[in-house]
């Protein structure tokens, strides 16, 4: 059998991932709570992220850390727009609609990013990728420590922005009631861009905190929107707070279950919660009742 | 049914069997035998998704036991491919039943469907891609053994001329769901579900019909895959590739129409073809244009291609009426 402390290491291990895959699903929950769609191009914005920490690092020799800096909001640009001028448009106010453009937007952004850098995998060679904190008798990763504390930290700054300020202020009135918040002259196609540039800054942060100790290819999108839509049906649709519990109990799940099952079978455990929250409680634990 | 709604299918049907007798290149009969492929899957999910308006992600959960239920049958218990391919057919049925059971009882519609039937085919993807019985990883190979009572052909017009029979069979089910009580009443839950049942329309009965054939159709269009190419492994059978595929031939083709998935597979693909003749052998190019397609079709082109001969049919007429 195993010993507690690996048992706690995988835990911790866990809890670590978790918390930037809570980011991820923080960007994808907030676009839900406001606009009320899927975004399925969630998974292949993450990857577009992922490659352009890769290519600031090496045409630039910029840290990833730092790299946070102008990607994020260059990705809030790049939502902004992509809310504004494409799905917004396409999609004719229709949810299936939505369902089918954010497809379709994924299929055309992974490929082409597998036009542009082919299929390898890359990764980065920081001098910090591998050094550890030891932390009682548990030996952590440092950079996955690091991405544990902001990713943390992103989520309260968000909370704070929806909580505090008055863009804040627009984007729940928008959830809530969007036809009353354009009464009162809230320019909503703007709140939903503004809304969907925040969802891919989350991924921006998120690709920087995951760069250092991961690797990067065309697919790879794919393995964390799962695990993020799982997070958000299962902290609730658009809540914040579930988010961030979701994201961290998944990330542990994953971690036992990779423990226990070996690693093919690892991710089973995160698609069978899944499928029974869907099921069971499609709310989620925060969700209000649909 | 009508002669008229019978007569074009069949003229259609018997113009294209005669493509082989013109064309012998292998290349082109390979291009077209798999477009056929993806189009009897498409044709599944077009019932669902088109007449019923309940989008699948994962119609792959289907295609992949087709897949797996043919290959495996015949190579660890030494069923008769036919039987196999039949039995895949019935199992694809039985897959649909269960997850549409599942799903469709606890009220899951729209994007809650379509994330759980994603799942659905997920669990199925990482199961056959661990466990032994299917081959693991390594997936499973037919062994090569040319007999037409084995499904196995000489030439490759044998295969093209069945798959167009198979394609040719469900453009008349299609036809007949169409016509039927239980096509008005699946088109009455897509428009409206609430007021379907409100005049006494049983949703759940009529969604559970459509997802189980919609899963023996794609479950047949998988065996037919696996037959056809020898191998089957858990990333081809229950890949997203083909969740996609069978999605986006019916929405370019003309959404809930008999014979939109079968256009929008050959112009997807024959359009993914010059793509690639145009761009060189760049990996992802064609993929790319089918994804922009399928933004641009949603956005100007809802009814898709036969939407878009229709309306110019239209004003053509309107124009020489005038």
């Amino acid at each position: 059998m195993y010993s507690p402390a690996i048992i706690a290491e995988a835990v911790v291990n866990g809890l670590m991932a978790g918390a930037v895959y809570a980011l991820i699903a923080l960007g994808l929950t907030l676009v839900y709570g406001v606009l009320h769609i899927i975004n399925f191009a969630h998974g292949a914005l993450l990857t577009a992220a992922m490659f352009a920490v890769w290519v600031v690092y090496e045409a630039f020799g910029l840290d990833p850390y730092l790299a946070i800096l102008p990607l994020t909001p260059l990705f809030f640009g790049l939502g902004y727009a992509v809310q504004r001028f494409v799905i917004g448009p396409a999609s004719h106010g229709n949810d299936s609609n939505i369902l089918l453009v954010t497809l379709g937007l994924s299929i055309a952004i992974e490929n082409a990013l597998l036009a542009g850098f082919r299929s390898d995998t890359r990764t980065l060679n920081t001098d910090y990728g591998f050094q550890v904190v030891e932390f009682g008798p548990l030996l952590l990763s440092k950079p996955r420590l690091i991405g544990f504390g902001a990713a943390i930290l992103v989520t309260v700054l968000l909370w704070l922005l929806l909580s505090r300020t008055d863009t804040g202020k627009a984007i729940r009135a928008v959830a809530k009631e969007k036809f009353g918040a354009s009464l009162v002259g809230i320019d909503v196609a703007h709140v939903y861009a503004v809304t969907f540039g925040l969802g891919c800054a989350c991924l921006a942060v998120a690709a920087c905190l995951l760069m250092p100790t991961f690797y990067v290819n065309p697919r790879i999108g794919q393995a964390f929107v799962l695990v993020a839509f799982t997070i958000v049906v299962l902290g609730g649709m658009g809540s914040i707070p579930g988010a961030l519990l979701g994201g961290l109990f998944i990330g542990v799940v994953e971690s036992l279950c990779g423990l226990f099952l070996g690693d093919s079978l690892g991710q089973i455990g995160i698609f069978l919660i899944f499928i029974l929250v869907l099921l069971v409680r499609p709310t989620g634990m925060f969700g209000a009742k649909a | 049914m009508t002669f008229r709604d019978i007569a074009p299918i069949v003229v259609l049907i018997a113009l294209i069997a005669f493509v082989p007798a013109f064309i012998t290149a292998n290349t082109v009969l390979n291009f077209l035998v798999f477009t056929l492929i993806i189009a009897l899957a498409a044709q599944g999910w077009n019932i669902l998704g088109g007449f019923g308006g309940q989008f699948s992600f994962g119609h792959a959960a289907f295609f992949g036991t087709g897949a797996y239920a043919a290959a495996l049958l015949q190579v660890r218990l030494g069923i008769n491919p036919w039987v196999a391919f039949a039995i895949g057919t019935v199992v694809g049925a039985a897959v649909g039943w269960v997850i549409g059971y599942l799903s469709f009882r606890s009220g899951l519609r729209g994007s809650y469907f379509a994330l759980v039937t994603l799942a659905f085919a997920e669990v199925l993807r990482i199961l056959a891609n661990a466990a032994t019985f299917t081959g693991g990883a390594a997936g499973v190979l037919i062994k090569l053994d040319v007999r037409p009572g084995n499904f196995q052909f000489e030439s490759r017009g044998a295969f093209f001329w069945i798959a167009l029979a198979l394609v040719g069979a469900v453009l008349l089910l299609t036809r007949w769901i169409e016509r039927s009580r239980f096509g008005a009443q699946l088109v009455a839950v897509r428009e409206n579900e609430a007021a379907a049942k409100a005049l006494g329309v049983d949703t759940l009965r009529v969604k559970l019909g459509a997802i189980t054939v919609s899963g023996a159709v794609t479950a047949a269009a998988g065996g037919l895959y696996a037959q056809y190419f020898l191998y089957v492994d858990a990333n081809i059978a229950y890949g997203t590739w083909i969740s996609v595929e069978v999605i986006l031939a019916p929405i370019v083709g003309g959404l809930g129409t008999v014979f939109g998935p079968l256009v929008g597979a050959v112009a997807l693909h024959g359009l993914g073809e010059i793509t690639k003749l145009a761009a060189g052998s760049v990996p992802g190019i064609d993929l790319m244009v089918f994804g922009g397609l399928l933004v641009a079709a949603v956005a100007f082109a809802p009814a898709g291609i036969l939407g878009l001969m229709r309306r110019s049919a239209r004003s053509r007429g309107a124009a020489r009426h005038a």
